[in-house]
Parts: C-alpha cells; sequence; structure tokens
C-alpha cells in the first residue's frame, strides 16, 4: 500500500486500488450481515446463544447418543424400566411395516408397492419440461390410475384376495385419503367455481352456499357429521363403510376450498378471451373447456399444490372417527405395553415423514410460481 | 338510412331451445329440482331412521340433566346442570382457548415474520428453519407431540418444575398464583375505566388542535403516563387492594392459585407455534409490499425513522396484512375443534361428543356445532368486508 503511494501517476490515469480487506470476502461479508451495528451484534449473539441451546442436544439425542443396535425395547430402557431419554430407532425398525402399511396382509403388499411404483412412473414425465404427452399421462393418472389402484388395493377380483379396508393403514392410507381428496375434488371444485361466477342466480346462490358452508367449519366436524349422520341419511339397509364416509367428507370439504383456488384463477383470465370465444361462436361448454380452463388452472396449479398440502396434513384427523392413518398407527404402537413410552421417537419419525412429503411439495410450488410467473 | 339497415338486419329470434334466457330459467330449474329431489331424499330417510330408531327429533334435550362433569368450566357448572349449560361451559372453553391461541400466535408471528426480514444473516436464517419446519409438519401432530410427548412425561406433582417458588410445572399442569381482590379494588377498575375514556377525548382534541394548528401533542406519551399513573395513584389510596394466593402442594396435588390443565397447556403451545409460522409469512409480505421508495419519499419530507415507520409504513403494510391475519385467526379458531383428540373439553369433544353419545339427536347436535363455527365464520368475514372497505385505496 505505501508503495504505491509514494510513486506518482499522471492525472487521470491512477490505477484501481483494491477494496479494503474489510469489506471483501469473508470477513467482509460476516461484516455486513453479522455485525454491521450495535444492535446486530447483540442480535447475533442471541441467535447464537440460540443455536447452542438447540442444535447440539437435538444432534445427540438424534445420532451420538441415539440406540441404533438391538433386539427388543428393553435395549431402550433403564434399569428401572423407563424409556431412556434418547432417540430409540430401533422402535422404527421393529415396528417399520406396520407404519407404512397397517394391517394390510404381508403376502399382498406387493399390490401396494406396484401402484406406488406405478404413479412414480406415471409422474415422472410430468416434471421433465419437453415430454410431449403430458395432457394424456395427466387423464391417465386422474381417470385411468385410481381404478387399477382400486382394484388392486380392494381386490376381490383378478384373483386377487379380497384385503378389507379395516386392514388399512399406515402412510399407506394417508396417501389414499389424500390422493383420493385431490383428484375428486378437483371436478367438483371447478363446477363449484363455475357456478359461482355463473350469472344464473339460483346456481350461484347455490354454489357460494356450498363453498361458504364448508369452508366455514372445521374438517373435524365435517368427519363427526359423515360418521355420525351420513348413517341417517341413507336408506334402511343401505350402509357405507367407514372409509369411504370419511372420504366423502374430505373429499367434499376439499372441494370447497379448490373451488376458491379455481376462481382466483376464473377471475384473473380477462374478459376479452370469454368475448372472443363467444365471438367465435363457441358454445359454453367449449369456450370453458378449449380457452378459459386451461389457461386458468395453469395458472392456480401451485394454489391446487398448496391445497394439496392442506389436504395432506389435514388427513391425520381421520384417526379421531378410529382410522388408523400413518399418525393413527403411531398413536397405536404406543398402546403395545412392550413399546409404550417411545412417544418423542414415534413424533419425530413421523414429523419427519410428513415433513418431508409437504416441504418437497411446498418447494415445488414455489418453482411453478417462479416458472409460471410470465408477466413483469 | 343507416338505422334502417339496423332495423332490418336485426337477428332473427333463435328458437326458444336456444334462446340464452329460456334456457338459463330451464337449467336453474333443472338444478333446484335436483337439489330439493336430493334433499328431500335426505330429510325423509333421516325421519324414517329416526322413527326406526325411536329418537324423537327437536332442540327439546338441550332442556334436560347432563349428568356428565366437565374437567374446565369457567363458569359454574355440575353434573345437574343442562345440556344447554354444558354446550355453554364448551363454547366458553373453545373461545378461551381460540382466544389465548391467537394473542400469542400474533405476538410469535410478527416477531418471526420482522426477524425473517432481518438484515442479519443468522437471525433471518433461524426464522426461516422455524416457519419451514413447523408449518410442514401436521398441527394434530405438534399436539399430540406437546401433550403425550412432553406434558405427559413431566414429574408427579411431588417433584414439580419449580420456578421462584411461584410457578410449577408438572403432569398435571400449569400451576401459577392467582390475584385476589380485596375490599376497594372496584376503584381501581373504575379508574381504569376512567382513564381510557380521558385518553379517548385527549386523543380526539389532539387531532383537532394539530389539524387547526399544526401543533403535535404527544399523545403516545401522555396516553401512557394517564394509564398507568390514574390506576397506580388509586392502588396507593386503596392500600393495595390485591394479595396473591400461591399455589401449595396438598396431598397429591397442588391447590390454590392459577392451574391451567395440561390439555390447555399443550393445545395453546401447538395453535400458537403453528399459526405463528403462517402470520410471519404475512407479515412478511406485508412489509415487502411497501416500496422503498416510500420510505426514501418519507425521509426527503423530513420525517424522523420512528415517525416513517409509524405513519408511514405500518399503516399500508397493514393493509396487506390484516385480511390474510383475519383469515389465519378463523383457521386458528376452527382448528381448536382437534382439542377433541386430546380430550380437552372444548365444542366438539362435550358437545358433538359426549352430548351427542349420551342423547343420540345425531343431526341437531352437529348442525348447532357446525352453526357455531359457521356463525364465528360468517362474524369474522363480514369484519373482514367492512375493514377492506374502510381500507380501500381510493383511487381517482
Amino acid at each position: 500500500m505505501t508503495e504505491q503511494k509514494s510513486t506518482t501517476h499522471e492525472l487521470g490515469s491512477h490505477p484501481d486500488w483494491a477494496p479494503p480487506a474489510s469489506t471483501i470476502g469473508v470477513i467482509g461479508w460476516i461484516r455486513a450481515n453479522l455485525f454491521s451495528s450495535p444492535l446486530n451484534i447483540g442480535l447475533t449473539a442471541i441467535s447464537l446463544w440460540l443455536i447452542y441451546q438447540t442444535v447440539p442436544p437435538i444432534i445427540s439425542w438424534a445420532f451420538i447418543d441415539a440406540i441404533w443396535t438391538g433386539d427388543s425395547a428393553d435395549a431402550c430402557r433403564n434399569e428401572g424400566g423407563g424409556p431412556k431419554a434418547v432417540a430409540c430407532w430401533i422402535y422404527i425398525d421393529h415396528w417399520f411395516n406396520f407404519l407404512m402399511y397397517g394391517l394390510y396382509p404381508k403376502t399382498e403388499q406387493w399390490r401396494i408397492n406396484s401402484a406406488y411404483i406405478l404413479l412414480i412412473a406415471g409422474m415422472i414425465p410430468l416434471f421433465i419440461p419437453s415430454f410431449k404427452f403430458k395432457g394424456w399421462i395427466s387423464v391417465f393418472l386422474l381417470l385411468v390410475y385410481p381404478v387399477i389402484a382400486y382394484f388392486l388395493f380392494a381386490g376381490g377380483s383378478f384373483n386377487l384376495p379380497d384385503v378389507e379396508t379395516p386392514l388399512w393403514g399406515g402412510l399407506f392410507l394417508t396417501l389414499v385419503i389424500a390422493i383420493t381428496g385431490i383428484v375428486v375434488s378437483l371436478p367438483i371444485g371447478i363446477v363449484l367455481a363455475l357456478g359461482r361466477q355463473s350469472e344464473m342466480p339460483i346456481v350461484r346462490a347455490l354454489c357460494v352456499g356450498f363453498i361458504e358452508l364448508w369452508r366455514g367449519v372445521p374438517l373435524i366436524t365435517v368427519l363427526f357429521m359423515s360418521s355420525v349422520m351420513f348413517p341417517l341419511f341413507l336408506p334402511e339397509g343401505m350402509n357405507f363403510d367407514k372409509l369411504i364416509r370419511a372420504l366423502v367428507g374430505v373429499a367434499l370439504f376439499s372441494a370447497a376450498y379448490m373451488a376458491e383456488v379455481v376462481r382466483g384463477g376464473l377471475q384473473a383470465i380477462p374478459k376479452g378471451q370469454m368475448e372472443a370465444a363467444e365471438a367465435l361462436g363457441l358454445s359454453f361448454w367449449k369456450t370453458m373447456g378449449l380457452v378459459i380452463l386451461p389457461q386458468a388452472l395453469k395458472m392456480v396449479i401451485p394454489g391446487i399444490v398448496n391445497t394439496f398440502i392442506g389436504l395432506f396434513k389435514d388427513t391425520t384427523l381421520v384417526l379421531i372417527i378410529g382410522l388408523f392413518d400413518f399418525l393413527g398407527v403411531i398413536q397405536a404402537t404406543f398402546t403395545n405395553p412392550e413399546w409404550g413410552g417411545f412417544h418423542t421417537t414415534g413424533y419425530v419419525f413421523a414429523a419427519f415423514i410428513y415433513w418431508c412429503f409437504c416441504f418437497s411439495m411446498s418447494r415445488y410450488s414455489q418453482h411453478l410460481e417462479k416458472k409460471l410467473h410470465t408477466g413483469h | 338510412m343507416s338505422e334502417q339497415i339496423l332495423e332490418t338486419q336485426k337477428p332473427a329470434k333463435p328458437p326458444i331451445w336456444n334462446d340464452p334466457v329460456y334456457r338459463a330459467i330451464f337449467f336453474q330449474v333443472l338444478v333446484l329440482g335436483g337439489v330439493l329431489a336430493l334433499g328431500y331424499t335426505l330429510v325423509s330417510n333421516t325421519m324414517h331412521n329416526l322413527e326406526r330408531q325411536g329418537i324423537a327429533s327437536g332442540f327439546s334435550f338441550m332442556k334436560t340433566t347432563a349428568g356428565f362433569s366437565i374437567l374446565m368450566n369457567l363458569i359454574d357448572y355440575t353434573e345437574s346442570d343442562s345440556y344447554f349449560r354444558a354446550f355453554i361451559v364448551s363454547l366458553l372453553n373453545t373461545l378461551l382457548v381460540a382466544g389465548i391461541g391467537v394473542f400469542f400466535a400474533t405476538i410469535l408471528g410478527f416477531l418471526i415474520g420482522v426477524a425473517r426480514l432481518s438484515s442479519n444473516w443468522l437471525l433471518s436464517k433461524m426464522a426461516a428453519v422455524y416457519i419451514e419446519t413447523l408449518r410442514n409438519i401436521p398441527l394434530l401432530l405438534q399436539i399430540f407431540f406437546w401433550y403425550f410427548g412432553v406434558l405427559r412425561q413431566l414429574p408427579q406433582p411431588k417433584q414439580s418444575v419449580n420456578l421462584l417458588d411461584s410457578f410449577f410445572l408438572n403432569n398435571r399442569g400449569l400451576y401459577s398464583p392467582a390475584p385476589v381482590p380485596q375490599e376497594g379494588f372496584a376503584l381501581i377498575m373504575w379508574t381504569v375505566l376512567a382513564s381510557i375514556v380521558i385518553i379517548f377525548f385527549m386523543t380526539r382534541w389532539a387531532h383537532k388542535r394539530q389539524a387547526a394548528t399544526g401543533q403535535q401533542f404527544h399523545t403516545f406519551y401522555a396516553s401512557i403516563g394517564i394509564l398507568v399513573g390514574l390506576p397506580f395513584i388509586a392502588t396507593v389510596i386503596g392500600g393495595f387492594p390485591m394479595t396473591w394466593e400461591y399455589p401449595t402442594l396438598q396431598g397429591f396435588n397442588y391447590k390454590g392459585g392459577l392451574s391451567l390443565i395440561p390439555e390447555l397447556v399443550s393445545l395453546s403451545l401447538a395453535l400458537s407455534l403453528y399459526t405463528a409460522t403462517f402470520i410471519a409469512e404475512i407479515v412478511r409480505s406485508g412489509i415487502m409490499a411497501v416500496s422503498h421508495g416510500q420510505t426514501e419519499a418519507s425521509y426527503a419530507l423530513g420525517l424522523k425513522p420512528g415517525p416513517t415507520l409509524r405513519l408511514v409504513v405500518i399503516p399500508q403494510a397493514l393493509r396487506v396484512i390484516i385480511p390474510p391475519l383475519t383469515s389465519q385467526y378463523l383457521n386458528l379458531t376452527k382448528n381448536s375443534s382437534l382439542a377433541a383428540a386430546i380430550a380437552y373439553p372444548d365444542l366438539v369433544l362435550v358437545f358433538a361428543g359426549t352430548v351427542l353419545m349420551q342423547t343420540g339427536q345425531a343431526v341437531e347436535v352437529i348442525s348447532i356445532t357446525m352453526g357455531v363455527y359457521l356463525t364465528i365464520s360468517l362474524l369474522i368475514s363480514a369484519f373482514m368486508n367492512w375493514y377492506n372497505n374502510k381500507m380501500a385505496l381510493v383511487e381517482r
């Protein structure tokens, strides 16, 4: 530095000096982002203290002190018989099949697995931007796949043994409820949204009433209603399985939310589109199906994914009416006298699985939002 | 000439089955007929089924004796009270947990939302981790975690977690000292009321004066002074008419003081922590929606950072924040119905659970329960519409 200062330069040809070392690189970044003012220094200190208080105990609970090997629950217990205050991963190992499939017979679980594989294989092309036949794949996934999956899961035909729905459980049941809910609620939601936008007063009033009714009540009362009131609604002697009743409740509930999402898309389409389609002589359904809905639905895909995330989290509520979804089977394992008391391990594992699903979906929806944001 | 052409070239009236007016009427009659037919089938099936099961419909059951006890009641309630009183007790419990949840979720949500925007990298990232973790885990799982995983695993009352000999935490709940008003306490309440009235008129006077003369008045500090000062003077005059009742260990549990059952604690904790993540995101987007030019313009006008925040940024951010915030409050209230899963005596557990089981009046009980939530949500959305109209930008 001193050498540079001592040399003389012609006027206007002074070389650029490097910025001060304290404003660039790691040190500069730390100064700018962590220690820029007394308030910032204090906040950094508090944050560091909070991290120190939480992160090391969690790491030692989950990894360092955790029990990874053992044959039975005794490995996780103190001499007194109480559970040790660390993660007991052999609990997961022991119950894994139950947590994934519930009481579904072990010899028949290949049916679930093959349905999973088919679903994933069908979804992969949807994530490849250059893939051509996305429309057909979507139609297959929305219309054909549910039928295949139903015959695979329930059995009773094609030489597949019958598996009663009370045996369905675990993560499998959670996925069944969530995916059925979204697949059924999408068309109902579109119809309701169109009805709400309609110019016919009676149709509009019915749709608004339906949407506001379901959106105004908690899902749990809907589930209670579907489990105690549906049997009363049906003619004598006719009865539905508990799972179907829950599915109807979940589907109607999420249809109301879906309708509001779709309405957002419909409102965002300029009126000129509608007028242009009418000027071309298209009928109402052709206008909607070929012009308005393709644009509106594409616009609300992130909203649909967000509704799906909410629905996925809400499926846990079915355990209150006695279905054994993923959280339900976790609760059930704690009633086992040998494995009681490992609540924290069970809940952390469940939380991790739910988090993986929801977080990846929310990231995907954010990615879509960015991709679809072609405007200003 | 041109009028003539228009007259002659008027489109021919379409046949009646293609006329939009008649078609609309036809479809609406069809839809209405379908809905009415469905409704009639459902009602007649229900009537038939109820008759078969020997259940009399109607709301007269609300007057009969309930005969069960409720774990927590804010108003007096005994087993010999009617179902109606049980309904009120459970409704109050729902409103209580919703109120607690809204209070803490708002505070936590605003703090985390602001932290997320902080220029401090560490703080901002910690807030992000908090938001992304908790909002992607189902609420019911969080309630279970706090209830079965944490609070129920706490030590027995004899080995309670003891804070300053006045707060005790054990597997039966949280115990804290309770204020006991003595004679003359009413005077303090009256002065609080009086100071609120004084502040109201003072604020109006200060606004008028500023509008007329441009002179500012320190309304905020004066209000704080009045609100704290007057009741304090009243307290001193009354000779400190309030004592604290401390919880003490008697037999197997603590007696006296305020006690919060673990169901309430875990439910409020989970509701606030979960909803705070959504509120934080709302606050963040609200503040980000106010463009930086607003702040710069305000500085250029000579406003200091404090007034800039208070008079320029926050009022504009609130316009964006309030509508989604109210819908989060609504969600929280609806989510409080998850109480049924951990047996907190809220509306769903007591009314849609126990009362329905005892009376068998499924239709009436479920309708009332849904009606209550629907009323709350309609009230909140009515408020939201009113607020939106009041706050909407008046454009030229």
